[in-house]
């Protein structure tokens, strides 16, 4: 009996050591990838606080030797960048005017179409779903063309509101994806029951379907406001100068003409032109990731 | 016998029956317009005359001819074909390699996956900035090694025509493998616990119940983060317009570089829309094949149930 006991306690413990040293691996593993992760975001966060002479001679990676804050108003209100010396506030808020019209407005018609599509089927609806989801996966560049065009003899390439519609429009194959994915899982009982008691198409939407959305419209709401934010190509061929978003604004720090580059000034544009769409990371956390995974398997 | 009841909607019960498809159709137009419309136009644009600006005279394949006797275009594609090879193999190895790592019931398991994943957050724009200048080498890892006393070190591949897309593939790779994670591990997630409890009790170690169990079972994942990072790939334009512009020299130009550069700086329009139909097509390569085979599984399930 006792021989048994003891062998087992020998095998436990056996067990137990090896089990530590696999998890001293496991956490030694995730460590130094989640270093390579995190340090980009460490550099140039401490670099908007150095000054430019003392990185040009010490490089990027270097610790402050003094704490400086000035490279921050800099760039967002008289840094040079394309020969004009305003900085990029004017670029922010523009993809701020752009990207949070842009986002409702897909939303909403995503989840109204994808209300239809999937609970008030009619013939031909699913053929016309298929279509629509071509667009998910249209490469800008075809587009790019057209919308120039188009934009150009409207003249709505000299305000936002040419970029909203492009957003909204490119958009529209997502939402409605998303939102038709989502309500098809709600069952159609649910709907009848409401027909029979005399609800129409409107307020089964409000009564019914809305307050089930949540969780899909937070995650379109994410999806459509990291990738309007993101966008570059529409941005910096269908607008200029003044009228461009912030994408367009750091894309533009590599080339301007400028001897010296100001890597403490760039720093903080960066961060700035980041920060958004970082936040809405955070805050959404679990919903950005269902919404990528969603986004990507269907 | 029975009344006959001659039922004529009124007006208002036509209109409510329409109303669903009356409400579509704004989007319905839009989205033909912006599919098939504007591809359509691309495509005529490709095979017409058009320079500077747009102009319909017909030239038939012309300029396909041109695209693919152009060296510059034969580097593009020749860069994606390097480009897509290395970065869908680097990111669903280390996606897989992370989300393995992270599915062993570690302590903060969020808050790991929130490091791996903030990049996706971030803009190709401001990822690919910040890396040009970590590949700097006056600023960025050669002085770091430098200063820490190897004095001769060298690492200016962003600067070498034969070296410079090393960097953008590094630097696509750890923007985008956390997105692989993400989607490997909720395909480790999905598997009935079940499956790894009888893997675990025939007294499999952990390395062999994920090789010969788990990573089996979600195999249809590995084809479906390929297929979305090969997409990216074919996209690919922010990363590589952040980082070297296409240069040094044409050494890192892209389709969609090649493109862009066409259209807007040679006011050669009809050769750009024509790479721009070429890149259509090689997502069309990629995605067809895939959404026939997702079909084909929807069905092949469907008659099991």
């Amino acid at each position: 009996m006792s021989d048994v006991a003891t062998l087992e306690d020998l095998e436990a413990s056996r067990a137990a050591r090896k089990s530590f040293f696999t998890r001293i691996a496991i956490y030694g593993l995730l460590g130094l990838f989640a270093f390579v992760y995190i340090a980009p975001l460490v550099v140039v966060v401490l670099n908007t606080f150095r000054a430019n002479p003392e990185i040009m001679s010490r490089g990027m990676m270097a610790w402050p030797q003094e704490l400086r804050f000035d490279a921050w108003p800099r760039v967002w209100g008289t840094y040079c960048l394309n020969g004009r010396c305003e900085g990029m506030a004017q670029n922010f808020w523009n993809s701020v005017y752009m990207t949070i019209p842009a986002t409702l407005i897909s939303t909403l018609l995503g989840a109204l179409n994808g209300y239809i599509l999937s609970k008030w089927r009619f013939k031909g609806s699913d053929l016309l779903f298929t279509l629509m989801m071509f667009g998910v996966f249209m490469p800008g560049q075809i587009a790019l063309m057209p919308w120039a065009y188009i934009l150009g003899t409207t003249g709505l390439n000299k305000t936002m509101w040419g970029l909203v519609l492009v957003h909204v429009i490119q958009g529209i194959s997502f939402t409605t994806l998303f939102a038709r994915n989502f309500y098809v899982n709600i069952p159609d009982d649910l709907i009848k029951a409401a027909r029979i008691d005399g609800a129409g198409f409107w307020r089964i939407f409000w009564k019914i379907i809305l307050p089930l959305s949540p969780p899909i419209l937070i995650v379109t709401v994410i999806w459509q406001f990291t990738g309007i934010w993101n966008e570059f190509l529409y941005g910096v061929v269908l607008t200029t100068g003044a009228s461009q978003p912030v994408t367009a604004a750091v894309a533009a720090f590599s080339q301007t003409g400028q001897t010296v580059r100001e890597f403490d000034i760039m720093s903080a544009g960066v961060l700035i032109a980041a920060f958004p769409p970082l936040l809405v990371y955070l805050l959404g956390g679990k919903y950005f990731v269902r919404g990528l995974t969603q986004g990507a398997v269907k | 016998m029975a009344e006959q009841i001659e039922y004529s909607p009124s007006l208002m019960e036509r209109w409510r029956e329409r109303l669903p498809i009356l409400l579509l159709v704004p989007s319905l137009i839009a989205s033909f317009i912006y599919i098939f419309v504007f591809t359509g136009w691309t495509l005529y644009l490709s095979l017409s005359d058009s320079a500077q600006l747009p102009s319909y005279g017909w030239v038939g394949f012309e300029n396909y001819a041109k695209l693919w006797s152009n060296k510059r275009w034969v580097i593009a594609y020749n860069n994606l074909f390097f480009f897509s090879g290395f970065y869908v193999l680097g990111t669903m190895i280390i996606g897989l390699l992370l989300a393995i790592l992270i599915d062993q019931r570690i302590r903060g398991e969020a808050i790991w996956r929130t490091i791996f994943l903030y990049p996706l957050a971030v803009s190709f724009i401001v990822t690919g900035t910040v890396w040009s200048w970590f590949y700097d080498p006056t600023v960025g890892i050669e002085m770091l090694v430098r200063s820490l006393g190897w004095t001769s070190f060298k690492f200016a591949m962003i600067k070498d025509r034969n070296y410079a897309i090393y960097p953008v593939i590094i630097t696509g790779i750890w923007q985008s493998s956390g997105f692989a994670m993400a989607l490997f591990l909720a395909g480790l997630r999905s598997i009935d616990q079940d499956l790894v409890k009888a893997a675990q009790i025939d007294g499999a170690s952990t390395f062999r119940t994920y090789y010969k169990v788990l990573l089996p079972v979600i195999s249809p994942i590995f084809i479906a983060v390929a297929v979305i990072m090969l997409q990216f790939a074919i996209k690919t334009y922010d990363l590589v317009a952040s980082m070297t512009n296409g240069g040094p020299g044409v050494s890192t130009t892209f389709p969609a570089i090649y493109v862009y550069d066409l259209m807007f700086q040679r006011g050669q329009i009809a050769g750009g829309a024509a790479a721009s139909i070429m890149m259509l097509l090689a997502l069309a390569v990629v995605l067809v094949p895939y959404g026939l085979y997702s079909a084909w599984q929807t069905r092949k399930a469907n008659e099991h149930v």
